[in-house]
Formats: structure tokens, C-alpha cells, sequence
């Protein structure tokens, strides 16, 4: 059987990601960070690396990594130090990236996963440290030349690096979304600009000592990352398989093609030189100043998912579903201060308003309709002057062409609400019967799924405009005569 | 510490210097004598002293997170070898 070798293996994998913060200026100088704008014009001298020069810490960045290390359970460290990581490429130009090598500002944290099938899974943190990002090169617009764009050069990074406790492609995928996710709540990155690296090794299942591994570098989706594993666990375990022996290779992986090859081996890994960077001092933070970043931290997706289905009665399903975008958490929240119909405003939103979103291919801070809008409607609904598919085939576009005016007065101007009395409700009800003696006959003899029918009938005689729980309480009660 | 010939195309392998095969006698020798006079500082003991990194007491020296634009496009790419209107142009590089 050839399949039956990849299931007595493990894959080990652990993953390093670089997260561009959301800055205004750059890490340690005070050119923009911004992303899109002509080449080499967020520049400084400090960012071009002119001889006398000196970088200076920006306050951002240290608070936006506390915070990402406070969402991840990680101990603070007071005492902070930078490093130089020396090497030689075009696109940095002092020839050394500032970073931190022996003093990491977060270290031993963990973040909380859910599998598909409901079951947890803990990825431990090894450690977040501050850096610069590098510029970008181009090698293909010039036959001889490589062009060079310093604007991303300086750019505040954190690095998030995990425990090899990942075991799968899927858990990689999982862990990387719950990252993303949270830099999205605590609003210091925008969730697009992350890179990856994979370090990833097999074993015989059982075994506790690690295999050698191999690290695929510059991996920019979670899509790719994915592939990545799935080829490289592959691949490991087919050269084990054969009798051969895995080198300890850095990999480049091919989004095309979908395969690794060998990027440099042990023997060619680069020889960073770490040492102190004498150029910035040291930071040393309060206790008081961490604190304080604790005590103000924004609700995070983990601690809203409990809310939503403890406080708000909200399935598992409908909560993730609400968290999976920050801004509709936000716009949920801001219902949800306007109705108790918790599980209403989850249907709302995931429903009709995710819909329209869709539609028109924008996102939930561009909906025109305001949350204590649709709250309006939620209670228009429960409260019987409309019935809920009338209010969301016609009510609800309506109120997205006229935001200015209330739910009711839009209703009451299209003749939308409930204004049949109970005794029209009782006409229509004898003139749906009296149109299917036959099936009256059957129901009575015990084919009581024939309601739907009859109910149809009554709906678009009163042409939608009865309150279908009394109606369905009158129909049942002229059958049961 | 003694220098030789292996340590020599290392260290000139970083710094990205090429040497011929009489330039690194003469360093090896060079770079040897030198080590061997400043070794004379090895007989001091320094095992109570800390490293020094940094050349005042200074910490905590932070800035605001805001854009200031010191220099201009034109003069960034002014002292650059090699440019065109928009980028910085270097021999290309494929590896990193």
C-alpha cells in the first residue's frame, strides 16, 4: 500500500511571521510607513544608511508589540535591547537590519486554536521581537540592472515566532488566521501585510526527538503556506522512505509550480554577526506602562466568541461567523446595544446585510443603513406590524434607497404593514379552505403537513400582509372545526 | 587568536573584499602582529567588568510616531551611483 507510509509520520512544524505594524512613520525614523506611494519617496537619510547618522526608537511601535504580546499570554520584558543583523543585500542599505537578537519583548505566550471539528488546539509563542523591514527589489523591468524602492526600507516589523507545535497544514492555516485576526482587533496591523517562513521537519509517529528541518522562506498567503507543507511533509517522508537522510536546507517555495527547491544549504547559511546595536539605548518600560496597555487592551475575537454564545445565546457557528470580520463584529455590537434580539440581529447581519455586501462588493463601514436602523426593524418584526419576509424582500432595500427616513414611516408609506383585521385573516382563511375541500379531507385524515399549503394560500390572499404566527394559530384552529 | 589562510577568505567572503594569494600572506601577517599586541590586554583582569555597548547612560530615548519628510525624491537618489528618475539601480541580484 503506498499511501499507508505518510500515515505512520508526523509533520513538526513551527512558524515565523513578520508582521508589518500599522504605523504612521517608520520604526526608527520618522519617514512615512505608508504603502503605495511613488518609489523612493518615504525616504530619509537614516533610511538610506548616510554615513553619521542615527536612528531613533519609535514609542508606537514598542506599545503595538506589548499589546500583540499581551494578547498572546507572553511575558513582557521590561528591559529591552536592539541588535544588528549584518549582511549584504541592495535593498538594505546599512548593510545591517535593526533588530532584537538576545532580548526579545515578548517571549513564552500561546494562542488558542478551533478545529473544524470543535476541538482546541494550543500553539505555545516562543517569542515576539521588534524589527525593520527591508526595501523592495525588481529584477525583471531591466535586462542588466536591478531597481531598487526604499520606501518599505524601515518599516516596523514583529516577528511572531511559535513553538513547532503545528502538525498539520490545516493547523497551520488555522493558527495563521487567528493571528491575523487578532492584529486586526488590536487595530496595529491591517491583516495584509504578513510574510511567512516555515520550519518544517517529520517523524515516525511516537518519536520525540525532531527530525532535521528545513525552513521555506517568504511565504506571502496562507494558501501558500499550506502548500508549502504539503509538499515539503511530502517530500521529506519520501526521501526518509527511500533511505535517504533530510539536509538541513533553507527553501525557496514556487507559487506556480507549487514545489520547494534548495535556496542555500547548511554549509552557505548566512553568518549574521548579532551583536548589540550601540546606536539606539536601551528601552526600559515600566511595570506601570505595561499595565496600562493591559488595562486598556480592545475585546479580542477569543473573549467576544464567549460573550456572543454565553451572554447573547448566539450558536458557535453565527459567532465565528460574526467575528470573522472585525468591522461586522463591530457593527453587530453596536446592534445589539439597540435590541435584545440577539439571535434576530445575528440573522440580520449574516443574512440580508452580508448579502447586500456582497452584492455590491463593499465592506460594512460603506452599508448606509445605521445599526439602530435595523434594530428598528428587528423590533418592528417581533412586534407584529410586519412580517419578516415582507420586511426583507421589500422593507429592507427600501430603507437602504432612503436612510433618513424610520423602518415604520418607510413601511407605512409603501403600505407594507400588517393591516388586515382578524377578521379579514378568518375571510381568507375560509376561502383557502373552501378552495381544496379535497385536501381539507386529507388533513383532517392525519396529513397534517398540508398546513403549508393551506398557510400559502391565506399569505397571498391578505398578499403578505398578516402577522403569520396569528394566522397560523387561526388556520389550525377553522381546521381543527 | 591566531589568523590564518581559512579565516582570511572568510572574513574577506563577508565583507564582500577579494584578495590574491600574496595580498593574504601579507594580511595573515599583518592582521597576527596586531592581534598579538593588543592580546597585551588580556593580562588585565576585566571578569567584574560589564561589556561596554553604549557610550552614555542615556535610555528611553524615543520619538512620537509622526511623519516629517526631511529630504526630497531628487535628493535621496542624488549621490546614487546609478538611478534612474524613479528607482536606485544596482548589478542585478537574484539570491537573497
Amino acid at each position: 500500500m503506498s499511501d499507508s507510509k505518510y500515515d505512520l509520520y508526523e509533520a513538526v512544524i513551527g512558524l515565523e511571521i513578520h508582521a508589518q505594524l500599522s504605523t504612521l512613520s517608520k520604526a526608527y525614523s520618522s519617514d512615512s510607513a505608508g504603502y503605495g506611494d511613488d518609489p523612493n519617496t518615504n525616504i530619509s537619510v537614516i533610511t538610506l544608511g548616510h554615513p553619521g547618522t542615527l536612528p531613533m526608537v519609535n514609542e508606537k511601535v514598542i506599545e503595538y508589540a506589548i499589546k500583540m504580546g499581551v494578547a498572546t499570554d507572553c511575558e513582557i520584558r521590561l528591559d529591552n535591547q536592539y541588535a544588528r543583523k549584518n549582511y549584504f543585500y541592495a535593498d538594505l542599505p546599512k548593510g545591517y537590519q535593526i533588530t532584537q537578537d538576545t532580548t526579545p519583548i515578548c517571549t513564552k505566550g500561546h494562542i488558542d486554536l478551533k478545529r473544524a471539528d470543535g476541538t482546541k488546539k494550543t500553539v505555545g509563542i516562543t517569542r515576539i521581537h521588534m524589527e525593520e523591514d527591508a526595501g523592495k527589489s525588481m529584477h525583471d523591468q531591466d535586462v542588466y540592472d536591478s531597481l531598487i524602492d526604499l520606501n518599505r526600507a524601515g518599516v516596523p516589523l514583529i516577528e511572531i515566532v511559535s513553538e513547532p507545535d503545528i502538525r498539520s497544514a490545516e493547523e497551520a492555516g488555522l493558527y495563521l488566521a487567528e493571528i491575523r485576526k487578532v492584529l486586526r482587533y488590536l487595530d496595529i496591523c491591517d491583516g495584509n501585510s504578513m510574510r511567512c517562513d516555515a520550519n518544517i521537519s517529520v517523524r515516525k509517529k511516537g518519536d520525540t526527538k525532531l527530525g532535521n528541518r528545513c525552513e521555506v522562506k517568504n511565504l506571502n498567503s496562507i494558501r501558500n503556506v499550506q502548500r508549502a507543507i504539503e509538499y515539503e511533509v511530502k517530500r521529506q517522508i519520501d526521501v526518509i522512505e527511500a533511505g535517504g537522510h533530510i539536509d538541513q536546507n533553507t527553501l525557496n517555495f514556487d507559487a506556480g509550480s507549487g514545489i520547494t527547491s534548495v535556496l542555500r544549504s547548511k554549509e552557505m547559511a548566512n553568518d549574521y554577526r548579532y551583536f548589540p546595536e550601540p546606536d539606539l539605548p536601551p528601552v526600559q518600560l515600566a511595570q506601570s506602562y505595561v499595565d496600562s496597555i493591559r488595562e486598556h487592551m480592545p475585546e479580542l475575537p477569543e473573549q467576544l466568541f464567549l460573550k456572543y454564545t454565553g451572554v447573547y445565546g448566539l450558536s458557535a457557528y453565527d459567532a465565528a461567523n460574526l467575528l470573522e470580520n472585525k468591522e461586522i463584529a463591530f457593527y453587530f455590537d453596536e446592534l445589539i446595544k439597540h435590541t435584545t434580539h440577539y439571535k434576530a440581529a445575528a440573522n440580520w447581519i449574516m443574512g440580508p446585510v452580508k448579502s447586500y455586501l456582497n452584492e455590491q462588493a463593499v465592506e460594512i463601514r460603506e452599508f448606509p443603513v445605521s445599526a439602530s436602523r435595523i434594530a428598528e426593524l428587528i423590533e418592528l418584526i417581533d412586534s407584529g406590524k410586519i412580517n419578516s419576509s415582507m420586511a426583507k424582500d421589500r422593507l429592507f432595500p427600501e430603507m437602504i434607497r432612503n436612510t433618513s427616513a424610520s423602518p415604520e414611516q418607510i413601511a407605512t408609506e409603501n403600505n407594507l404593514l400588517i393591516n388586515t383585521s382578524s377578521d379579514d385573516v378568518q375571510g381568507f382563511i375560509q376561502e383557502a379552505l373552501a378552495k381544496y375541500p379535497e385536501k381539507v379531507a386529507e388533513y383532517k385524515a392525519g396529513k397534517e403537513n398540508l398546513l403549508g399549503l393551506f398557510m400559502g394560500e391565506v399569505m397571498k390572499l391578505a398578499k403578505g400582509k398578516l402577522d403569520p404566527k396569528e394566522a397560523n394559530k387561526l388556520l389550525a384552529e377553522a381546521l381543527e372545526k | 587568536m591566531q589568523i590564518n589562510q581559512q579565516l582570511i577568505d572568510k572574513i574577506a567572503h563577508l565583507a564582500r573584499l577579494e584578495f590574491n594569494d600574496a595580498e593574504k600572506i601579507r594580511i595573515e601577517q599583518d592582521l597576527n602582529r596586531i592581534l598579538s599586541f593588543i592580546e597585551t590586554l588580556n593580562e588585565v583582569d576585566t571578569s567584574s567588568v560589564e561589556p561596554l555597548i553604549y557610550m552614555s547612560d542615556e535610555v528611553n530615548v524615543l520619538r512620537k510616531d509622526e511623519v516629517i519628510r526631511e529630504i526630497s525624491h531628487e535628493e535621496a537618489l542624488k549621490n546614487a551611483p546609478k538611478k534612474d528618475s524613479d528607482y536606485f539601480r544596482v548589478p542585478k541580484v537574484i539570491e537573497k
